[in-house]
């Protein structure tokens, strides 16, 4: 214990005197913040846009489809360059009411153009009704917060640990440290817990931020949510261990980082819903940690469960770091051939 | 001194890469207090074999024991390690550096004791990553032997460093010796082997090719003694044949055990000898002659 602690000290202090790369890992998720306050604070986002040839100014008196909500109408006068414009998927529908009988363009690749045209055409099914739903209102961005959090976590703990570990290969530093009695282990788990000190410090701050401007919902208990978060950056910093255990040269480790990272962003599920997607998709991503720290979140934050109803994605995650940290130490290899 | 205790004792020990042998069946033993030298050109297999004393590397046949036991933990909490380059962690203070590998051992000195032993103090408080050359070399002394080791090993501890920092690394070393510490040094500075070694060993191509003392070395191999003279200087005439000469771009040697007749012969033909050096044969000079003058690849 006392060489992990020692270890785990000296990577903190240089961490901490490394100005820049301290500088980055607090000014990204700044920019994150600041990001998506931007982009999802105040009104629901449109879904389409749609350039209305008009003489005048837009009035909703000018067409019924005007009143149509979730869509950005706005006037434009050269019929030309918004042609042009509708075939590079700039706008969605260009609509000309400067005639008595109107006019409309879509793009017939665009699948918003298709939405707009049974839109605009739509008449009334005869017999056909309708119903609502009430509750608590979820926002995208409700939805989308854990992944960027988690995306930023992902990349923290694979690219944090997994540059770090390949460079003291590389410079000799660990063909020192070995010469002593320190286990592949108790360096292992000193780069384990400095790093998720760092990544907790970091996450907890950035959702802290986040939440105070655009308030997200939180049915469960933060204490779950921060477990699991915890549960997640150990079996994903665990991953990074293993992939930079034997790899000597910065540029192999870029490659397989980003290899393990990019399939992970895409199918876990970070900006939209597996639902739907091919099953051997839902089946792939299973194997990736941040699916199960999503799944996790999202159900503590918006569904409310607690860490027993999630025993398939803690237990998952709980492998995953065993396995991972076994793997890791099991093939470490202090010094280069 | 050989009736000592052997400390390490090397036994018939080999080492393969792939279709490389670099080290082919060497053996020899270090004794209690002694420094032992490990000498031989690039490519000698020198760093193997001292990789394969310290537990780094294993052998790939034969053995190496501590104290007749094998290199396991005991050994690592015994053994000091200087590599011969070594990198240390980033923004760490040299004192933090020293706090950090002593809190890797059982057993520590004092971290004050160290900074005096390898005068850090005037630069314990700052960074590594802004020593000289010759402050670094202290400061990985100084982290070798945080553990107070029975057994240090130094792998070309001044190489890269000025005279007057290398002289001062000697002292430093001949104080460890004091202490009664066995040491294992690779170096590829002959003056230094000479002035600290107890025992050298000579390796070329994987083996060991001469092992002794420094003196009981030279004595074996070399009656003679070496007469320079500055090229200039040197009679036209060319010497008699039962005289060994060596050229070199500015000064020809004489190899005799005959000085008197070289120096009468020299007079004789009108040589100046007011540039003349008269120097027993040295460490250098057997290093040359066991493994040749000629440049290795």
């Amino acid at each position: 214990m006392r060489r992990l602690m020692a270890v785990l000290r000296a990577r903190n202090l240089e961490f901490v005197r490394d100005r820049s790369s301290l500088g980055w890992n607090i000014m990204l998720p700044i920019l994150l913040v600041l990001g998506l306050a931007f982009i999802f604070s105040g009104t629901q986002r449109p879904m389409f846009k749609v350039a209305v040839l008009t003489e005048g100014d837009l009035a909703d008196e000018l067409h019924p489809f005007l009143n149509t909500q979730y869509v950005d109408f706005f006037p434009v006068a050269d019929e030309d360059r918004y042609r042009v414009r509708l075939g590079r998927h700039q706008v969605d529908m260009l609509l000309d009411l400067r005639q008595a009988v109107p006019r409309y363009w879509i793009n017939t690749q665009s699948a918003k153009g298709y939405f707009l045209d049974k839109l605009i055409r739509t008449d009334p099914v005869p017999g056909l009704q309708g119903g609502t739903v009430t509750g608590a209102e979820i926002r995208y961005v409700d939805w989308l917060v854990p992944g960027v959090l988690g995306m930023n976590m992902t990349f923290s703990a694979l690219f944090g640990v997994g540059y770090v570990i390949v460079r003291y290969r590389k410079s000799g530093y660990l063909k020192r440290l070995h010469a002593t009695p320190l286990t592949a282990l108790e360096f292992l788990l000193a780069q384990v817990f400095s790093r998720l000190m760092l990544i907790m410090i970091i996450s907890s701050g950035v959702f802290t931020a986040t939440n105070a401007i655009l308030d997200f919902p939180m049915e469960g208990r933060y204490l779950d949510l921060f477990l699991i978060a915890a549960l997640g950056a150990v079996s994903m910093i665990a991953l990074g261990l293993t992939i930079a255990s034997r790899v000597e040269s910065e540029e192999l480790a870029g490659g397989l980082l980003n290899l393990v990272s990019w399939p992970m962003m895409l199918v876990s599920g970070v900006w939209f819903s597996l639902d739907g997607a091919h099953p051997w998709i839902q089946t792939a991503a299973q194997i990736f940690p941040l699916t199960h720290v999503l799944e996790g979140a999202r159900a503590i934050m918006l569904d409310g469960l607690t860490l027993s109803d999630l025993s398939y994605n803690v237990g998952a995650l709980v492998l995953m770091s065993v396995v991972f940290l076994a793997l890791g130490a099991g093939l470490f290899k202090w010094a280069p051939d | 001194m050989t009736s000592r205790q052997p400390v390490l004792t090397v036994d018939n020990v080999s080492k393969r890469f792939r279709s490389l042998e670099a080290v082919r069946g060497i053996s020899f033993s270090v004794n209690e207090g002694d420094c032992f030298g490990l000498l031989g050109p690039n490519g000698a297999g020198k760093t193997t074999t001292v990789e394969m004393l310290e537990g780094i590397s294993i052998p790939s046949s034969g053995r190496v024991r501590y104290r007749d036991g094998p290199l396991d933990g005991r050994y690592r909490e015994a053994a000091g390690i200087q590599f011969q380059s070594t990198a240390l962690q980033d923004y760490l203070t040299v004192r933090e550096h020293l706090r950090l590998f002593a809190s890797l051992y059982k057993h520590s000195l004092p971290i004050e004791e160290l900074v005096e032993l390898c005068a850090l103090g005037e630069f314990a408080d700052r960074d590594a990553r802004k020593l000289s050359g010759g402050q670094r070399q202290r400061l990985l002394l100084a982290i070798s032997l945080v553990n107070d080791p029975d057994v240090l090993f130094l792998d070309e501890p001044t190489t890269g460093l000025d005279p007057q920092a290398r002289r001062n690394f000697w002292s430093l070393i001949r104080g460890i010796k004091g202490r009664g510490k066995s040491i294992v040094l690779t170096t590829h500075y002959m003056e230094e082997a000479y002035l600290l070694c107890d025992e050298i060993a000579i390796m070329d191509h994987g083996r060991i090719i001469a092992e002794g003392t420094p003196d009981a070395l030279l004595a074996q191999h070399f009656r003679d003694v070496v007469l320079e003279l500055p090229k200039d200087d040197f009679p036209n005439t060319g010497a008699p044949h039962r005289w060994t000469m060596l050229e070199t771009e500015r000064t020809v040697e004489i190899l005799t055990d005959d000085v008197n007749g070289a120096v009468r012969w020299l007079l004789e033909a009108g040589a100046s000898l007011a540039r003349l050096q008269v120097r027993p044969r040295n460490l250098e000079d057997l290093f040359l002659e066991l493994t040749g003058r000629e440049l290795r690849p």
